[in-house]
């Protein structure tokens, strides 16, 4: 039995809204082991993104209520305070976003922002940082890390730019992964060198990753265990093997069933 | 920046609020030779600088003449000017923006360096050198203000041509069937109205305010005419004595701006308008 | 990054040429004749003998191109004539009565940068916050209420009523305050605005969700990122309203009997001095050139995207 990382049980998530209260996830619940690939599967508005972002408490405190159980390596994680959220988050929990072309700060260098990621959640001198961002970017194959750090946002390219992302997130060494919708908008090459990276990470370190997607192919290729959300509820969950074969509810053969059978985008 | 007022008010009632108190003004304004209690110029010597009271309801200024009936009258050269700049500056705009728009060209670029430039400088430095040329007075000053304040209407016009340019309207009249003018009326009309009424409603607020500092520095009206600037300028002298003189007119003329100002700024968050800082 | 300075520097001369045509052509433009002004101010009866003299004598009488490289000549060399007024080189007498007008006009700025952006930046924190509404009706209001009033009532206020501070004149630091203050608060009301709505605009940006999402400190995250970004707007309008502060030391000056530059300008006009006005509305060109070119330099060292496409495109 494997290690279990992140634990969710009963999650509710209701917003307050000036017409009354909205349900926006209902009773999701579902466990990501040590080393684990579990990958969130819905269309778009699902709860997918709300998973997440209750997972990491960012969503508005003051009008959103977050009921039910998340656990991160035993330790509960609803109504814990921002500020030891704000510890975990970046070190404990690490998460890539959708748009890397707009994640980073235009004014600052990625390097800048590397560094300043680890020196928030570690003791180290600044060279010493500086070492170990050059380290975490050489450790995902990307070309020249010392040139790289000195690199602007704005110079790099979206795969490229979703590698360092991924690179700042494996840096820390997470127990837990959040990857949202992390080959969208990617050309395929750099897609499959972000899912071998993600790969790499969880075999080197053990991390467990929550890997959210609307792309079947991914899911296929990546994930260990399937969670299928639809408007807010979890519809399905499976191996991936199980769920690919023997689709249990109606909306999770909807959604195999309209998948093409011939990738949509061949390889140049 | 949202008014002040957006959290009490919406903005319609803001507008209608700011409308009723400017017309309010403007019925005061042009009633001023009924309502005011005395002759502006009237001087009395032995009246001076005297206290409010039920005949001279402000007080006397040091020529013995009533202030209430001098800030009556100051309105109208105020409010007189401010209109006579607005209609002026709007017609210049009006034949350089379609003149600029329709031919295009080199034409129509240097005339909009003239304007990015004029828009640039500062009013003031522009005002008093063009005063510093014609001479100071109270026309040199309407005259300096409508030469200047015309680019902003220009750009609204020019607008207006190159968009109706763009959209080719004589053919898509040809085939709807409507005329010219319908399609103008629809359409252009109501889109250049819109930001004309922001810049209009904010440049008389600054016409306002420049002629009076123009006259307050004694550049703009010549004694003995009532004006808020000059009474301020004349007023200077008894500011430890007779502070009203100067509060009186000051008061009013930060009034008024502010209430053009609301009344602009009002208009433009509800049309989604941006001014110029 | 060097040759786009120098681009830069060459723009100004098409503008510097355009000005200096300008106010070669204000003398003809004026219903005065310079040769009649200059004998009113200097109080000698007016013939025609002397005044042909003296319309040579400034080289009137010469075509306008002529009068037009004349003009650009001498600026090269400095030498802006004479005052009517005091028959002094204009040169000295703007050395002389510049150095009030800077003081006046550094201390307003430092006043309202210092005011402005705290104000500005906890504004656009928390919208709708009392911050939030305090600075906005300090906005409105400074931008409304014309300067000279203004002026007039703070000193009726703080030097009349309170008497604490002196009414006009130079000397101390106290003198210096409420000129200052006066002058700084239409600049407040304009560089908040502009603040507020690029920190309101700035947060709602990704990056400042995925500073968050990597855990760092809310402090760092407001002053790092944010503010950083949100200070470019900011800068761009101080330096395209250097001239509203040009445009307030003049009334500032008369209202508080300042001995700056300003207040020697409206002289000028009174006297219908030629030369002083053609230079005050020469360096204000210059002013507006230096001040544009100023917040260029700026927004290059602040942000590093404008620098780098530029080494690119050249």
């Amino acid at each position: 039995m494997q290690e279990s990382i992140l634990q969710i049980e009963n999650l509710h998530v209701q917003t307050k809204t000036p017409h009354g209260t909205t349900s926006l996830i209902q009773d999701v619940s579902f466990e990501v082991g040590r080393g684990q690939i579990v990958g969130l599967i819905g269309e778009s508005g699902c709860g997918k993104t709300v998973t997440s972002m209750s997972i990491l408490h960012m969503l508005d405190r003051k009008t959103t209520d977050v009921t039910g159980s998340i656990t991160l390596q035993g330790r509960e994680l609803i109504g814990m305070s921002e500020r030891a959220m704000r510890s975990i988050r970046g070190k404990d929990i690490s998460y890539i976003m959708q748009n890397p072309m707009n994640s980073f700060t235009p004014v600052w260098t990625i390097g800048h922002q590397l560094i300043e990621t680890i020196r928030r959640h570690t003791t180290v001198s600044k060279r010493q940082a500086k070492a170990k961002a050059m380290d975490a970017l050489a450790q995902m194959n990307l070309p020249q890390p010392d040139k790289l750090l000195n690199k602007y946002p704005f110079e790099l390219s979206g795969g490229m730019l979703q590698r360092v992302m991924i690179a700042m997130a494996a840096c820390m060494h997470p127990p837990l992964l959040i990857a949202d919708e992390p080959t969208t908008a990617l050309d395929v090459h750099t897609q499959k060198l972000v899912l071998e990276h993600l790969n790499q990470i969880r075999h080197e370190y053990g991390t467990a990753i929550l890997l959210i997607t609307h792309d079947l192919g991914v899911i296929a290729e990546m994930a260990d265990q399937v969670v299928v959300m639809r408007q807010g509820e979890m519809v399905e969950k499976a191996e991936v093997l199980e769920l690919f074969e023997n689709p249990k509810h109606d909306y999770t053969k909807k959604l195999l069933a309209a998948r093409p059978s011939i990738p949509a985008v061949c390889p140049i | 920046m949202m008014t002040k007022g957006k959290n009490l008010f919406s903005h319609q009632k803001l507008i209608s609020i700011c409308v009723v108190l400017l017309g309010l003004l403007l019925i005061v304004t042009i009633c001023a030779p009924w309502i005011a209690p005395h002759d502006p110029a009237a001087v009395n010597l032995a009246m001076k600088l005297k206290g409010s009271s039920w005949e001279y309801p402000l007080g006397t200024d040091q020529l013995g003449r009533c202030n209430l009936s001098r800030i009556l009258y100051g309105a109208r050269v105020s409010l007189g000017c401010a209109l006579l700049i607005f209609l002026s500056s709007l017609l210049i705009g009006l034949i350089v923006g379609l003149l600029s728009g329709y031919k295009g060209g080199w034409i129509d670029h240097v005339l909009m360096r003239i304007c990015d430039g004029i828009m640039a400088f500062p009013n003031l430095v522009l005002i008093l050198g063009l005063v510093g040329i014609f001479g100071p007075g109270l026309s040199q000053v309407v005259l300096a203000l409508m030469l200047v304040q015309w680019v902003y209407y220009a750009r609204v016009f020019r607008g207006m041509v190159l968009s109706l340019k763009e959209q080719n309207f004589i053919a898509a009249a040809k085939i709807s069937g409507t005329s010219h003018w319908n399609i103008m009326r629809k359409h252009m009309i109501p889109n250049v109205l819109p930001p004309l009424a922001v810049i209009g409603t904010l440049e008389m607020g600054w016409a306002i305010m420049d002629i009076s500092a123009m006259s307050f520095l004694g550049l703009g009206v010549q004694p003995p005419m009532p004006e808020w600037g000059a009474m301020i300028h004349e007023g200077k002298s008894y500011i430890q004595t007779n502070p009203q003189l100067m509060l009186y007119p000051g008061l009013v003329i930060m009034a008024v701006v502010v209430l053009f100002n609301l009344l602009g700024e009002a208009l433009s968050e509800k049309y989604g308008i941006k001014r110029r800082v | 990054m060097g040759r786009y300075i120098v681009k830069r520097m060459l723009s100004i001369i098409p503008v510097f040429l355009l000005a200096t045509l300008f106010t070669t052509g204000m003398i003809h433009l004026s219903p005065v004749d310079p040769a009649e002004a200059y004998l009113a101010a200097a109080h000698i009866q007016p013939t025609d003998e002397i005044l042909a003299q003296k319309r040579s004598e400034f080289g009137l009488d010469q075509p306008f191109y002529m009068q037009y490289l004349h003009t650009i000549e001498k600026v090269i060399h400095l030498d802006f004539g004479k005052s009517y007024m005091s028959n002094q080189p204009v040169l000295n007498e703007v050395i002389y009565r510049i150095p009030a007008t800077i003081q006046l006009a550094l201390t307003s700025l430092l006043i309202a940068i210092c005011v402005s952006i705290p104000l500005g930046f906890f504004s656009g924190m928390r919208k709708n916050g009392i911050v939030d509404h305090v600075s906005r009706l300090i906005s409105f209001l400074g931008a409304s209420i014309p300067t000279f009033v203004l002026g007039y009532l703070l000193i009726f206020f703080f030097s009349v009523k309170l008497d604490l501070l002196p009414v006009e004149g130079v000397g101390t630091w106290e003198h210096l305050i409420l000129p200052s203050v006066t002058l700084a608060v239409p600049l407040i009301a304009m560089y908040t605005r502009l603040l507020r709505s690029s920190v309101s605009e700035a947060l709602q940006e990704p990056f400042v969700q995925y500073a968050r999402i990597r855990g760092l400190k809310e402090r760092s995250i407001m002053f790092k990122h944010v503010l950083r970004i949100a200070i470019s707007p900011m800068l761009t309008g101080l330096g395209v309203n250097l001239g509203k502060l040009l445009t307030g030391t003049i009334i500032v000056e008369a209202v508080f009997s300042w001995p700056g530059f300003g207040r020697f300008f409206i002289e000028a006009i009174f006297n219908r001095d030629l030369p002083v006005i053609q230079f005050y509305v020469l360096m204000a060109a210059c002013i507006f050139i230096l001040s544009s070119l100023i917040v260029d330099l700026l927004q290059l060292i602040i942000d590093p995207r404008i620098s780098r496409k530029e080494g690119r495109q050249t």
